[in-house]
């Protein structure tokens, strides 16, 4: 982590001595030892991740340790099948679609995947979709319409990828498309924020009847560095911008934006990902539950009511 | 090797006129000959020289498309509520201030209807001066207006864009003002109604990645910078300078993303063959 991240030093601290002790031939007086820094750890992880910046709080999101899309998928859903391209140009690796299963009920699945490593990172395209991407995912969103099946879709990114080529082949019509034809759907679409919510390139894959949005996610119309560079005139002024703008899910849910946050362990979904995936589990079973009740004519009212409502003006 | 090298100079950013300055002359931007103003202004703000097309606000927009230039506004009285109470280096609270008292109270957006070519019509103009033109709680809520009354009393829509983006003050609610019209044009494309979106320079973000592009047609006027992000932000990505011409209104044409360039003086004519074409009148 980068060295705007001092405040998970004292943590790492902790965890390195608990390693380094465990390592050790087991002994009663030891093991007492494990357990005071142990206890030390979780009272000092609540206590640094309940207080955390709107900076601090990006920086969690690109955690590099933070649990991705293919992750949740393979804790969350069972029989998940990938499939590829969107029957036009190419596939795009910065966006995983397919089919699986969710508590035994058939879904598409679709969400935004970063690399862990830098050959990963290089194919994923640090998770940045160019056009291909968006329109793989409407192809796999109108085939769950086609077949009745609920949509899952998981937002992580810092945004659509700015490249030549993917201007070129209209980055800005294929978001456009998906943000009309969400709109339309007559199936349930639950959306979940899991780290990186950033703008177009979220909004993509966003538009749904409910969403979930974890504890430390952030999501905004630009990034801080990039509002910074803006309207600061100085990148640095990011903590700055993060906090102006608004981003956690905190305030997102003030200014009703999203519906649910899930709460994530005490030192951050990374600290503990299997965790995280289960506290996610029963607000995807319930909102999928809520939604089966309303007639799939009904869906795209309620969805246009819901985005309708947003927006802050005076009259 | 010589021991002290020429710094090179730092690119000089190059100022885009906004609008036309006051005064009896001005410089064209492109041709950067002197032409006289009052003749700029008959010409529909085309350079008479080069035919550059300068920028125009919401209601000179208006008078050059709704018959004998009469039309009614509406949606005219929401404001922004800064509803983040916004901060940077100015408060946005004070910045609305200024730029309602420099371009007037309707944020970048102006609602009207009124004939073009006899038919019932609802426009919706940008105003590129107001911020930038860049789209937040209000301009989501005047465009969403305005289609809903699109719906109402079956009348085709025509929007011209002109927009920095999405408007950073007011955070993830401009981001959703696009989901917002996108959803409202979901339902107007429902309702089998015409949109024709006219794209003008700058048409960038969060304004060309919802309605602008969302046309039944795209139409452009010439040479109109059009594009999600914008070339700076793609110098910084691939590290290498865009060709001439990239993202201007011809590049988008050849790629596909827009039906056809139309100059401001047909502008209104072309617009008409559509509408009365796809009403079947």
């Amino acid at each position: 982590m980068s060295a705007d991240a001092a405040f998970e030093e004292p943590l790492l601290r902790l965890r390195r001595q608990i390693e380094e002790l465990s390592a050790q031939e087991s002994e009663p007086a030891r093991q007492v030892e494990i357990d005071e820094l142990r206890e030390k750890l979780s009272k000092l992880s609540k206590e640094i991740y309940s207080n955390l910046t709107p900076w601090q709080k990006t920086l969690v999101a690109r955690h590099p340790q933070r649990p991705y899309t293919l992750d949740y998928i393979a804790a969350l859903f069972e029989d998940f099948t990938e499939v590829h391209g969107d029957r036009k140009f190419a596939d795009d690796a910065a966006l995983v679609a397919g089919f699986g299963r969710f508590h035994g009920q058939p879904c598409a699945i679709i969400g935004h995947q970063k690399g862990r490593n830098t050959k990963e990172k290089v194919i994923r395209n640090f998770g940045q979709p160019r056009p291909e991407g968006f329109r793989k995912a409407l192809r796999v969103m109108k085939l769950a319409e086609k077949f009745n099946l609920p949509i899952f879709t998981l937002v992580d990114t810092q945004g659509a990828y700015p490249g030549l080529d993917a201007e070129e082949r209209g980055q800005a019509e294929a978001i456009a498309v998906n943000l009309r034809e969400m709109a339309a759907l007559k199936v349930p679409v639950i959306v979940t924020i899991i780290g990186e919510g950033g703008s177009g390139g979220a909004l993509a894959i966003g538009v749904g009847d409910r969403v979930i949005m974890l504890e430390h996610a952030v999501y905004s119309v630009i990034s801080p560095e990039g509002c910074a560079a803006i309207l600061w005139k100085n990148s640095a002024a990011a903590p700055e911008a993060a906090a102006a703008m608004k981003i956690t899910a905190q305030d997102l849910k003030k200014i009703g934006v999203i519906d649910e946050i899930v709460s994530e362990p005490p030192g951050g979904a990374h600290s503990d990902p299997q965790q995280t995936v289960m506290l996610l589990d029963p607000f995807l079973e319930r909102a999928l539950h809520e939604l089966q009740k309303i007639k799939p004519a009904q869906l795209p009212e309620e969805r246009y009511k819901k985005f309708r409502k947003m927006g802050h003006y005076e009259k | 090797m010589a021991w002290f090298r020429k710094e090179k100079k730092p690119k000089e950013p190059t100022e885009k006129q906004v609008a036309i300055p006051e005064g009896l002359w001005l410089k064209c931007d492109e041709c950067k000959e002197i032409v006289y103003r009052k003749e700029v202004e008959q010409n529909l703000s085309v350079c008479p020289k080069c035919g550059y097309h300068f920028r125009v606000g919401g209601r000179d927009r208006f008078q050059m498309l709704f018959d004998d230039g009469a039309y009614k506004e509406f949606a005219t009285n929401i404001r922004s509520g800064d509803p983040l109470e916004f901060r940077d280096t100015k408060r946005y609270r004070d910045r609305l201030k200024v730029y309602e008292q420099r371009v007037g109270r309707g944020d970048a957006v102006l609602c009207a209807e009124g004939k073009l070519d006899g038919l019932n019509v609802v426009i919706c103009a940008m105003e590129y001066d107001f911020m930038g033109g860049s789209m937040g709680s209000v301009v989501g809520e005047k465009v969403t207006v305005a289609i809903e009354r699109c719906i109402d009393k079956r009348e085709p829509l025509i929007i011209v864009s002109s927009s920095g983006g999405a408007r950073m003050q007011e955070g993830i609610l401009s981001l959703m003002q696009m989901a917002k019209i996108s959803a409202a044009l979901s339902q107007l494309a429902a309702a089998c109604l015409p949109f024709i979106s006219v794209l003008t320079d700058p048409t960038t973000g969060g304004v060309t990645a919802s309605f602008a592009m969302l046309g039944d047609l795209n139409i452009a006027e010439p040479k109109a910078l059009i594009c999600f992000a914008g070339p700076r932000v793609i110098e910084q990505t691939i590290r290498q300078t865009l060709p001439e011409g990239f993202q201007r209104a011809e590049f988008l044409v050849e790629h596909g993303m827009v039906d056809l360039i139309t100059p401001r003086a047909d502008m209104k004519a072309t617009l008409a063959r559509f509408l009365h074409q796809f009403l079947n009148k």
